[in-house]
């Protein structure tokens, strides 16, 4: 499970990298509409906000780029509250209606927690849209219980502390949360971290459903970008990094005593 | 058993991070335990230090040649006295003793004009805990003394460069800090802004400020103050000093925003020249609260202008964005030269050097009541004007800023080689 975020460096570009990772096997695409305060985000997706927001992207922009993707895969929206809460004339409906329209399976909100959520579980439930929650490793006890039962889609389960960004190892946490999640019965895609083929095989193999995968990808965008090179060319890389994550993850998931779907 | 608000009307609430909700969720409990109910002797234990290291009570002075310019009671609460020079130190000595009690092991701190920097630093320092401090680059280059002050006190200071380098900027990166650390580290948030329980906690820390100012008429005087008037970036000043008067009805309640350049907005270049988010923003949600914002009109932050860093902020306080609503208190705006002709007046005519920001405050006098003033507002007296700082880390801006302007009230700022 991919994440860019759309419109980096430019719309035209951002499409064929989304349709990148669609070829390259992604089985959901977190797409994200760049804010301006990106509170939970490491340096290189701030990098791809600043990026994106240059190149004149806009929610309405956004769910222009969402209807002008040719995949076929499930897309996920992830964006702070702001956005959602600004947009049209209905606080939060509006929004998640105009992505509905365009074919959004499912938000994201990093700023939400479950607490402040209720406005947002009502339209996400009008108009068939999963409201994903993010479930940190300082998340336990009754705060856990009460986010999964709010949940729907499937969990982000945060791998490590802090904000986004691609690392060289995974962190111990992976596992512990992994673990305190078991008992729900909800698919669990793991990020935080995770940048390689074999960060994805470990993070299966643990029990995870899913990876996601953000800063290690847009440090592909980030490079050729700075170096000129063509959209082919970074496309390319784009999706050959994505081959290896699903590979990856496909790796981890016959590791594991009794297979399952990854 | 008091219980900490969380809402006030619409505004307020928790925008953050779920990894930082299990650490919101402790401090509120230790804020409701220590410092709304006293437990352990906490408030006993926080009234004495800052008494005999800030040393509070600040004065309540007359000011004799603005009262006679005016025609009306002009009195100074003077928390540029308090240690450090700004009243920011009522909150950072609150929080970190907070951090203390509740186990932490380390303190993090934003800083806009580095005031509430130095003062965690200080504090940290004072109570032996290891402290960072995360202030913008362009913040770092027009407040230079404090940056040396905090490092004097043993903090380390990290330069913030994304964005313009400026309050929001350095309050973002805190909390991604603060996401990263959160199990042994607390964030010792600058103003009443930020998710709950800060705006409630930082305006309970500064309310001795209008404490003092209750009993300090009543003493002198034998009345309650008819106006009082504060600048407002976060509002923490503001919300200090208008905290015991919220109930009194009669006590007119003024927030000086800065008014920048201009009141009007660039939204292709995402840019407001003022900081007036009170006046003239919007609802939304930045930096885990809603509350009124300069944002355009796709929810994006406009990045705001001051001549004085600590006002420069694109949102403020949730709790004062209600009292506006409910129009309890006024907001109004002073402009970057009126701000800078007042900060030479009152160093001319008071002999208080006062913080940029704080010369706002005294501006709005000048602006309405001044020989050219609008008249446009009756002051009820006396007039308490809250002197949140004093401008000894502003005086390289100062003398940039007036050199660039012809300002008449300016002394002669040639430098002699
Ligand atoms: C002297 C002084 N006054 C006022 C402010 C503005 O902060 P607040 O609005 O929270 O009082 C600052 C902030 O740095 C300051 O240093």
């Amino acid at each position: 499970m991919p994440y860019l975020a759309a419109g980096d460096p430019d719309f035209e570009s951002s499409l064929e990298y989304v349709e990148a990772l669609a070829a390259g096997g992604a089985d959901v695409i977190e797409l994200g509409l760049p804010f301006s305060e990106p509170i939970a985000e490491g340096p290189t997706i701030q990098q791809a906000v600043v990026r994106s927001l240059e190149g004149g992207m806009t929610p309405e922009r956004f769910f222009e780029f969402v209807a002008a993707l040719d995949v076929d895969v499930p897309l996920v929206c992830m964006t702070y509250y702001n956005l959602i809460y600004q947009y049209g004339d209905e606080p939060v409906r509006s929004f998640v209606e105009r992505a509905a329209e365009v074919g959004i399976e499912g938000v994201v909100v990093p700023d939400l927690p479950a607490e402040e959520a209720d406005l947002l579980r009502e339209a996400c439930d009008e108009f068939g849209l999963d409201l994903i929650f993010i479930v940190a490793p300082t998340t336990a006890g009754d705060r856990l219980d009460r986010i999964m039962e709010r949940v729907s889609g499937y969990v982000y389960v945060q791998a490590r502390l802090g904000v986004t960004g691609a690392r060289e190892s995974l962190s111990d946490h992976t596992e512990e949360t992994l673990a305190r999640l078991e008992e729900y019965d909800v698919p669990k895609a793991v990020g935080f971290g995770i940048s390689t083929g074999e960060h994805a095989a470990s993070v299966v193999e643990a029990g995870a459903d899913g990876v996601i995968v953000g800063s290690a990808l847009i440090e592909i965008i980030a490079e050729g970008h700075e170096t000129d090179d063509s959209t082919a060319a970074v496309a390319e890389r784009i999706e050959s990094l994505a081959r290896e994550l699903k590979a990856g993850a496909i790796e981890g998931g016959q590791r594991r005593p009794r297979p399952e779907r990854t | 058993m008091s219980q900490p608000d969380t809402k006030f009307g619409e505004y307020g609430g928790q925008y953050v991070p779920e990894a930082l909700m299990p650490a919101i969720e402790e401090l509120t409990d230790a804020y409701r335990r220590y410092v709304l109910n006293n437990e352990a002797g906490f408030m006993d234990e926080f009234s004495e230090r800052i008494e005999d290291f800030g040393g509070r009570p600040t004065p309540l002075q007359r000011a004799e040649q603005l009262s006679s310019r005016y025609g009306v009671d002009v009195y100074l609460k003077r928390e540029d006295l308090l240690h450090g020079g700004a009243h920011k130190l009522n909150n950072a000595l609150g929080q970190v003793l907070l951090a203390k009690y509740m186990g932490k092991e380390r303190i993090i701190a934003e800083t806009g004009a580095g005031q509430h920097g130095t003062a965690t630093a200080m504090a940290a320092a004072h109570l032996d805990m290891p402290c960072e401090i995360y202030m913008g680059r362009r913040d770092i280059n027009r407040q230079r003394p404090n940056v040396f002050r905090m490092r004097l006190n043993g903090a380390e200071v990290n330069p913030v460069d994304i964005g313009r380098g400026t309050l929001k900027e350095a309050i973002s990166e805190t909390m991604r800090d603060w996401a990263t650390t959160v199990e042994t580290t607390h964030y010792v948030i600058g103003s009443v802004v930020g998710p709950a329980p800060f705006p409630a906690m930082v305006r309970d820390f500064h309310a001795v400020i209008s404490e003092e100012i209750r009993s300090q008429t009543a003493a002198k005087l034998g009345c309650l103050p008819g106006s009082v008037v504060a600048c407002a970036g976060g509002g923490s000043n503001t919300m200090g000093a208008f905290a015991e008067f919220l109930g009194e009805d009669d006590v007119d309640l003024y927030a000086v925003e800065a008014g920048g350049s201009s009141l009007t907005v660039d939204e292709e270049a995402g840019v407001a020249p003022h900081s007036a988010s009170l006046s003239t923003g919007e609802e939304g949600v930045l930096h885990g609260a809603r509350t009124k914002l300069l944002q355009d009109r796709h929810g994006q932050i406009m990045e705001s202008h001051s001549v004085s860093s600590g006002l420069d902020y694109s949102g403020v306080g949730p709790q004062l964005s209600h009292l506006v609503d409910e129009e309890r208190v006024t907001p109004v705006d002073v402009g970057d030269d009126d701000a800078l002709e007042a900060f030479h007046r009152l160093s001319q005519d008071e002999g208080i050097i006062p913080a940029l920001e704080t010369a706002h405050a005294f501006g709005f006098l000048e602006t309405t009541l001044g020989p050219d003033g609008d008249g446009s507002v009756e002051f009820e007296e006396p007039v308490v004007v809250n002197v949140s700082g004093r401008g000894d880390k502003d005086l390289e801006a100062a003398i940039e800023e007036t050199e660039a302007r012809e300002l008449e009230n300016a002394p002669d700022m040639e430098v002699f080689e």
